[in-house]
């Protein structure tokens, strides 16, 4: 009886992994199969027209928007997990709501970012749909990421470092930016290769935001489609299918090259 | 500098509090103009109409239901995935399934909406009948998004639990099999649920990949094989077209789904709170 | 001949609701080793962090009292990083940065706005010399210091604490976590050191306040039992407590 209801249990058990795994494997498998044939070189001219929907443009624009969004969001982020983890006082108020916002912030779903850098961004500060407003949204989006991932980092320093380092006479400041902010870096990279993941990821906040035009821009002022959204765009008109499938190859080998790079990061976050 | 540091942080409230007051200012008026009861449980949705009816409900429904269809097909498969990569996984396995669950995490939804609109409407048209944008298709597509999270989070629950629990059953004569789903499982039980309340948050708030497969038909659910339309679907689809009430109503709608996630949320909170206490 | 270098009045001191010290008086003669005893928990490590405020950094932690370095009181009206320049600490386990031993050992100096490359050298280098190191790892000074073994960071960890020039050098369970050569090693290191510092060592080894100290404090609960020379509280230990300590019958 007993060795029956392991066997079940067991098969239920790798039953399901099977189907996760044979689900990850058809999806890249059917998008390799039927995206590769059609990643032809004009697909990667400079420019954007309606025979032709290179993704070129794209692909500047969602780098474009990448950086922009965290040289936004970075700095705030640092900053913020620096003052949780070394100013604040255990206990403190502020902290506690810093933390519950920033745990907030991150549960929310991206079209409501997308909503809120419309009505925000777009209109009220009049930037209209454009890189800017598009950053600006992308990068309240990723915060919390940013501010948890480099907690998470600081805190995995050792305190003996900073007791060495007062020690010495060095201040806090001195003590943060020469030694725990150096050893925490792998840790905070990581965060932030998460966060790029996100951005390149990111449709429905965009749509509104940084609105849906594949050229290459002319200031941050312009309106740009990244990637994702190219790719939404291409496959809701569905006139260019083909096209489509060789996008999603593109955004699926960007993937991985994202996780690959975290994954070597990690490993050295890990060694240390 | 101390106060460079508590200014970052201070923005960062700052950020969330934007956040409300723009969608509250700018939904409360709508709401208010439509009527609360009206919005919230009016039936009918047709902004065209003269006069124009707004009416989410059909849409709130539609987001329940994908999330739980999305919930009942992840959340077996997923803890099933997490007890495999736990207890079962060879080490050499682990190190290219790992790597292989974090790549599921991170392909974007549009390439799962693609790869629901290429293969599982054509799927669920031909197996079940109807036309393929359907409530049914929605919850597989979600199921399979939510995998991720589910896993993830379940695996370290599981792993976390002491390693005692698992010698001490075996040593009463309990099988591997039993031990893992009779006290492993139950003493890992609180960081299973956080990974059920994420994975449902991942499902409601979903947008575009839901767009690609649901029908998006604003109307009642009218069985798991028709067409539905979410929240989240019903403010992409319009809002680029939508001026003044119409316009509100969107916005409104994006404050009631706002409101649902921060009432999941606080939920969790607090009942994580009371766990640990 | 025996100057005060520091004096203790009256320090109270609570983590929280927990009185971990109570009433400490002692002097802490100059160019001395002052040896701290105790069982665990029994405050001489506080009152150590106490002598350079390393306390300050845990945040429930009140001290009431004075403590006199060369008669100022280092609770008031003093620049807490010079007073940490002042008062050196080498801690209970290694804990070198994760760079250069030449970087470690720079830190201090550089911390205090020497940016000469030249004079830092000198620093460096005349620093792991008085530690006793400089003959094993000259020839890798730009190399991560965390690739030497337990004795060797600790040592250089003493380098590190002596290039910022202190005054006293306190010392927390040094040998702890090292093994008997590099123990010995460090023990004849802190008896040469004395000529140059007032150094007070807090340590769980009779037999090394013996070899080092001049001076012993037992401490029991939070208070000195007995503060005299080491070798009368050993040979003589005058009260009850003190010679079940020094004889092994608790602790």
């Amino acid at each position: 009886m007993a060795k029956q209801t392991s066997f079940i249990l067991k098969s239920f058990v790798m039953a399901a992994t099977i189907i996760t795994f044979g689900i990850l494997l058809f999806l890249i498998g059917y998008i390799l199969i039927k995206g590769v044939p059609y990643l032809t070189p004009s697909l990667f001219n400079m420019s954007y027209t309606s025979e032709n929907v290179s993704m070129f443009p794209s692909i500047i624009n969602t780098v474009l928007m990448t950086l922009l969004s965290l040289m936004i969001a970075i700095p705030f982020g640092l900053f913020t997990a620096i003052y949780l983890v070394e100013y604040a006082k255990r206990g403190n108020k502020l902290v506690e709501i810093i933390r519950l916002t920033s745990e907030t912030l991150a549960g929310i779903p991206s079209i409501v970012y997308g909503l809120f850098g419309m009505l925000f961004f777009v209109t009220y500060l009049g930037w209209g749909y454009s890189i800017l407003a598009g950053s600006a949204t992308l990068s309240v989006m990723i915060l919390p990421l940013i501010i948890r991932t480099t907690e998470e980092a600081l805190k995995s320093v050792p305190d003996s470092y900073r007791e060495a380092s007062f020690g010495l006479g060095a201040g806090q400041l001195r003590t943060v930016f020469h030694i725990v902010l150096p050893s925490a870096v792998p840790g905070i990279l990581a965060g932030v290769i998460l966060a790029i993941g996100r951005i390149v990821g990111e449709t429905a906040a965009l749509i509104y935001t940084a609105g849906t035009v594949a050229k290459l821009p002319k200031d941050l002022l312009s309106s740009a489609r990244t990637l994702s959204v190219h790719m939404y765009t291409l496959s809701s008109e569905g006139f260019h299918t083909n096209e489509a499938f060789a996008t999603a190859v593109v955004l699926l080998i960007i993937v991985l090259l994202i996780n690959t790079v975290s994954m070597v990061i990690a490993r050295k976050v890990t060694k240390i | 500098m101390k106060n460079i540091f508590l200014t970052a942080a201070l923005v960062t409230i700052f950020a969330i509090m934007l956040i409300c007051v723009f969608l509250f200012a700018n939904g409360i008026p709508a709401m208010k103009e439509i009527g609360l009861p009206e919005f919230l449980l009016g039936t009918d949705w047709s902004p065209g109409d003269v006069p124009a009816s707004f009416g989410i409900y059909p849409m709130i429904l539609g987001s329940i239901s994908v999330t739980l269809g999305a919930v009942l097909f992840g959340v077996p498969i997923g803890l099933l995935t997490a007890v495999f990569m736990a207890y079962y996984c060879p080490n050499g396995l682990y190190k290219v399934l790992k790597p292989a669950v974090e790549l599921l995490a991170g392909i974007p939804s549009v390439v799962y909406g693609f790869f629901g609109l290429m293969i599982l409407v054509p799927f669920v048209r031909n197996l079940f009948g109807g036309n393929g944008n359907s409530i049914l298709t929605a919850s597989i597509l979600l199921g399979i998004m939510i995998l991720p999270t589910v896993i993830g989070v379940s695996e370290s629950a599981i792993r976390a639990v002491p390693d005692q629990y698992y010698e001490g059953s075996l040593a009463l004569g309990a099988t591997h099999e039993r031990t893992v789903f009779f006290t492993i499982l139950p003493a890992a039980s609180s960081g299973i649920f956080t990974a059920v309340v994420l994975g449902i948050g991942r499902a409601i708030g979903e947008t575009m990949a839901v767009i690609m497969v649901a029908g998006n038909q604003a109307r009642m659910p009218a069985g798991i094989l028709k067409g539905i339309r979410t929240m989240t679907a019903n403010i992409v689809l319009e809002m680029g077209y939508a001026a003044d009430l119409h316009r509100g109503a969107l916005i409104a709608t994006g404050v009631i789904l706002l409101l649902f996630i921060l009432f999941i949320n606080i939920t969790f909170y607090l009942l994580k709170r009371r766990a640990t206490i | 001949m025996n100057k005060e270098k520091i004096k203790i009045t009256g320090i109270d001191l609570y983590y929280g609701d927990f009185q971990a010290l109570k009433n400490i008086n002692m002097i802490l003669p100059q160019n001395k080793i002052t040896a701290f005893i105790g069982p665990s928990g029994c405050g001489k490590t506080t009152l150590l962090k106490s002598l350079n405020r390393m306390n300050d950094l845990i945040s429930d932690c009140r001290i009431s009292g004075e403590i006199l370095l060369d008669g100022q009181n280092i609770y008031e009206n003093i620049d807490v990083n010079l007073l940490r320049k002042r008062v050196g600490m080498v801690f209970q386990k290694p804990n070198l940065f994760p760079m250069s031993i030449y970087d470690n050992v720079a830190y201090g100096p550089r911390t205090h706005g020497i940016r000469s490359k030249v004079m830092l050298d000198e620093i460096v280098e005349k620093s792991l010399v008085r530690a006793v190191i400089w003959d094993e790892v000259k020839d890798r000074i730009k190399k991560s210091a965390l690739s030497l073994s337990g004795g060797q960071q600790q040592r250089i960890c003493i380098a590190r604490a002596l290039a910022v020039e202190p005054e006293v050098l306190l010392m927390d369970e040094p040998t702890s976590a090292l093994d008997p050569v590099s123990t010995s090693k460090i023990e004849e290191l802190v008896l040469e050191l004395k000529n140059d510092y007032t150094i007070i060592i807090v340590t769980h080894n009779m037999q090394q306040a013996v070899r080092v100290s001049d001076k012993t404090a037992f401490f029991l609960l939070g208070e000195i039992v007995e503060y005299r020379d080491t070798e009368s509280i050993f040979s003589m230990p005058e009260d009850k407590r003190t010679e079940d300590y020094i004889t092994g019958r608790f602790g």
